[in-house]
């Protein structure tokens, strides 16, 4: 609609100034919990001269403060988008409830918390989605906002909405709200898409003082399509067959790729450190330090583990001083070292050795999650004991050496309680084991085996301990998620996940155990989004119209209201669920590309049917695609910070990458 | 060593509640490197006194908190204002640091009044709020309700007065009032009996007044 219209005949809506916004919070913010949410101000933060910088960026994380304020993503691009002299970056999260309602009646625009603008003036609006139960929240920011929520409908003075983050992986659920989604990693291509704002940019028109800028929509996203990773859903045509299944996915117009090939920064760039600190409490108060990108595990349920190959690590000496860094810029009481399995950094003991000589004295709790289910671990965590907390995590996952295989996760009963006895041994009182129901073939027995195990290390703790030992089971249940050899799998039905959630709350009472469980609607409602095509955009519009936002928190999510959603448009939710698929499907995100080869996940997928384990792909390349594709890439970074195998062959050559053909 | 520090809580602070300042204060020691105090025991916390708690939405102009820490070594290091006003987050801004006898009282104990400055963000009339103030400051008993429990304000608001008029134009009340260990008195309940909500109003606790 917007395409080509030029910018004068636009009306332009009315904005109100900062000052305007400030003076009717000021009446506001005691009438809401935890008003600190709303006001920015903390340590570290950026405020840059408006009217001096020429691309605003508003960085939005969907979900409120106490969540998003911890985001190290969102985190990274506010330091890198602000080391800019020509951009600036502020921020915006989804607020509570009670402050949206005064909100609206009180005519306050979602505004960013640095310098109060209305978000309608920034230029570019990025959205944090790493998790697909904020996409309703997207939408009411949006509309909090005052911006036309679908793409089509916005005009030369809109600003340009992308998103990025996991959930981006499948980006068709969203794709009529954003306009350019990146896929894959940020730190690069953010800087590209502010260059070409920048270039595409028209007037800039003043509306109650505040500057406002006019582009001309068509131009910018055709520019934004050919920027490798950026993908700009309106340049594609979906067909579909007659039993719903998709037909093709193909580009419109010459600009927009066929795929999609995510965004892979060969080298990781120097970690943030100067993070903002609340002042407030919030979820997570830490400052985070990535040790690593990637996985080489290959766990088939893990969507994770796949999208973010090839494995990249920091070096211990990297990670020290950034850890210093951030401690001293902003005085934190707890640093977490951030990877997808902390045991495989490959200098673990040496960097927990020294990470623990740093700050032992200092009163920093330190955190290494993922650990390996060996006692090597739990040497390690004695190393950064944090004497404030008692509970030491383990994710076994599953606890039958048949389902261990299936989801290629392979330790022993053995292991698992020979690595329970150290923990108890060293003074651990609490022991939380995470696994997962739903797997594909999964029984009653292999459920009944969940409680059995649970039981079993508990009988260890009895021994070291007595009455003070305690078991926290977490079991989630399994989602199969796009880009996973497991994306074919059906979800268990709402009465399947039921049945084996009350099996577990029956055999594991008593004071001893803790057991906590994800709600089957949860379960679904986040398939659904997982799997969704371009049809479940109107579903989410249509739940968002019946209501519902802040779908991941239990007590707000409105099930109902999601179910009338998919009665509104004539869709019914089990095609999205409990399905499963052929092997020739053409899958809603088969477009967007994680670089890991469709084929090699279905072959990935047949060998767990046979139970077959494919061991850690450090050991041996199984030609997953992410050599051929970042080929030249690997080339020109040789070394073993990636743990791939590296590229002989030279230049120019297609597809002979070393083990990667 | 015992340090006393009085300073402005104002800004984005304005809205940073009473434990959390304590945590702010924390880090803010932590980050000028200064060895802060520890508890002994099972959990230790740092050693950290606020005297009053002001409540949220309350700038406070000259607020005060004791900081143990264990005795610098250097002598250089004794510019403690010069080293945390720095690392303190933005609002947060120091007016003095003294050091104070380790085993003087508990800063909560040694509370006697508090200082108010209320700015009025709506017009009002003057006149109307004189007679309010005289009549209220004319009774001998001003019995209110507040969490389930009666008591008596009146006895508790020391001063109150209106200001001349200033610069901005709007209406200032000044007051002063109880500040001892149960037996406060609240600016909001005042400005209630005045007819006065408070969400339209600016509050500063402009002093605290101790033993």
């Amino acid at each position: 609609m917007a395409a080509g219209q030029s910018a004068v005949s636009v009306i332009i809506p009315t904005m109100l100034s900062p000052e305007q916004i400030e003076s009717r919070l000021e009446r506001m913010l005691l009438k809401v919990q935890k008003p600190g949410r709303y006001v920015g101000g903390e340590l570290n933060v950026v405020v840059k001269d408006w009217d001096e910088i020429s691309t605003k960026v508003a960085l939005v994380f969907p979900d409120i403060y106490d969540i998003g304020i911890s985001n190290l993503g969102l985190q990274i691009l506010y330091d890198l988008v602000n080391q800019r002299p020509d951009a600036l970056a502020e921020r915006a999260y989804a607020p509570w409830v009670d402050m949206e309602a005064l909100m609206r009646s009180g005519d306050i625009p979602l505004y960013s918390l640095e310098s109060k603008h209305p978000l309608a003036a920034f230029d570019i609006l990025g959205f944090s989605l790493p998790y697909e139960t904020l996409y309703t929240n997207a939408l009411n920011l949006l509309d909090l906002s005052g911006i036309p929520l679908r793409s089509a409908e916005r005009s030369a003075t809109d600003p340009l909405i992308i998103a990025g983050g996991h959930a981006c992986f499948n980006p068709e659920p969203m794709y009529a709200f954003i306009d350019a989604f990146v896929i894959g990693e940020g730190e690069e291509v953010i800087g590209e898409i502010i260059d070409t704002v920048k270039n595409v940019k028209g007037q800039t028109l003043k509306v109650n003082d505040v500057g406002h800028s006019t582009f001309d929509r068509e131009l910018l996203l055709r520019e934004l399509a050919q920027i490798p990773g950026v993908y700009v859903p309106r340049f594609y045509d979906v067909s579909y067959h007659e039993d719903g299944t998709l037909a093709s996915i193909i580009p419109n117009v010459p600009e927009a790729p066929k795929t999609i090939i995510k965004r892979m920064v060969a080298k990781l760039p120097p970690p943030t450190t100067r993070f903002l600190v609340p002042n407030i409490d919030v979820v997570h108060n830490r400052v985070s330090v990535e040790v690593m990108r990637g996985c080489t595990r290959g766990c088939r349920f893990c969507q994770a583990g796949m999208i973010t190959r090839p494995v990249r690590e920091r070096s211990v000496e990297e990670i020290v001083q950034a850890a210093e860094a951030a401690v001293d810029a902003t005085g934190a009481e707890e640093l977490a070292l951030l990877s997808l399995s902390s045991s495989d950094y490959t200098d673990i003991l040496d960097l927990v050795t020294r990470i623990g000589e740093k700050f032992g004295d200092k009163h920093l709790t330190v955190s290494l999650p993922s650990l390996r289910i060996d006692t090597v671990s739990v040497a390690l965590m004695e190393k950064l004991k944090d004497r404030r907390s008692g509970g030491f995590t383990l994710a076994p996952e599953a606890a039958t050496e048949r389902m261990r295989r299936i989801i290629n996760k392979f330790i022993t009963d053995e292991q698992l309680l020979e690595t329970a006895r150290a923990i108890y041994a060293r003074g651990w009182t609490n022991i939380k084991l995470y696994f997962m129901i739903g797997h594909p073939s999964e029984t009653l027995e292999d459920v009944q085996a969940i409680a059995d195990l649970c039981k079993r290390v508990l009988v260890e703790g009895r021994k070291a301990l007595g009455g003070k030992a305690k078991v926290h089971a977490g079991v989630s249940t399994f989602i199969p998620k796009p880009h996973t050899p497991f994306q074919w799998v059906a979800v268990d039905t709402v009465e399947q996940i039921r049945a084996k959630q009350e099996l577990l709350m029956h055999e594991l009472r008593g004071p001893a155990f803790k057991l906590s469980w994800t709600p089957p609607e949860d379960t679904l409602l986040e398939a659904w989004l997982a799997r969704g095509d371009r049809r479940m955009a109107e579903v989410v519009y249509a739940a968002w119209k019946n209501g519902t936002k802040f779908d991941a928190w239990q007590d707000q999510r409105q099930f109902e209201a999601w179910n009338a959603a998919f009665a509104s448009q004539e869709l019914d939710p089990a095609f999205y669920t409990h399905r499963p698929r052929q092997s020739d499907e053409i899958f809603p995100w088969d477009h967007i590309s994680d670089a890991v080869r469709k084929k090699t996940l279905y072959a990935d997928y047949s060998r767990s049917l046979e139970g077959e384990i494919r061991q850690d792909c450090r050991e041996e390349c199984y030609a997953c695609g992410i050599l051929p594709t970042f080929a030249a890439t690997r080339r020109e970074f040789p070394g073993i910070y990636w743990k791939c195998p590296e590229v002989k062959s030279p230049a120019g050559g297609k597809q002979t990458a070393a083990g990667g053909g | 060593m015992r340090l006393r520090i009085t300073f402005e809580k104002s800004g984005a602070l304005r809205y940073t509640g009473h434990l959390d300042l304590h945590s702010l204060w924390e880090r803010t020691v932590r980050r000028a490197r200064l060895p802060l105090a520890y508890t002994q025991g099972f959990h230790p916390g740092p050693k950290i006194q606020l005297a009053s708690a002001l409540p949220l939405g309350f700038i406070g102009r000259a607020e005060i908190v004791d900081l143990w820490i264990n005795e610098p070594g250097d002598a250089l290091e004794r510019n403690f204002k010069e080293r945390l006003q720095p690392s303190a987050p933005p609002g947060l801004l120091i007016s003095s640091v003294e050091v104070v006898d380790e085993h003087s009282p508990a800063l909560q104990t040694q509370m006697v009044s508090a200082e108010y400055l209320v700015t009025l963000l709506d017009p009002a009339e003057r006149p109307g709020l004189e007679n309010g103030i005289s009549a209220l400051l004319a009774t001998v008993a001003l019995p209110r309700e507040r969490r389930g429990k009666t008591y008596d304000l009146r006895p508790l608001i020391e001063s109150l007065c209106l200001l001349p008029e200033g610069e901005s134009g709007c209406l200032q009340l000044k007051m002063c009032l109880a500040a001892r260990e149960g037996a406060t008195g609240r600016p909001e309940e005042v400005l209630d009996t005045l007819g006065i909500p408070f969400e339209t109003t600016r509050i500063e606790r402009t002093g605290l007044i101790l033993k």
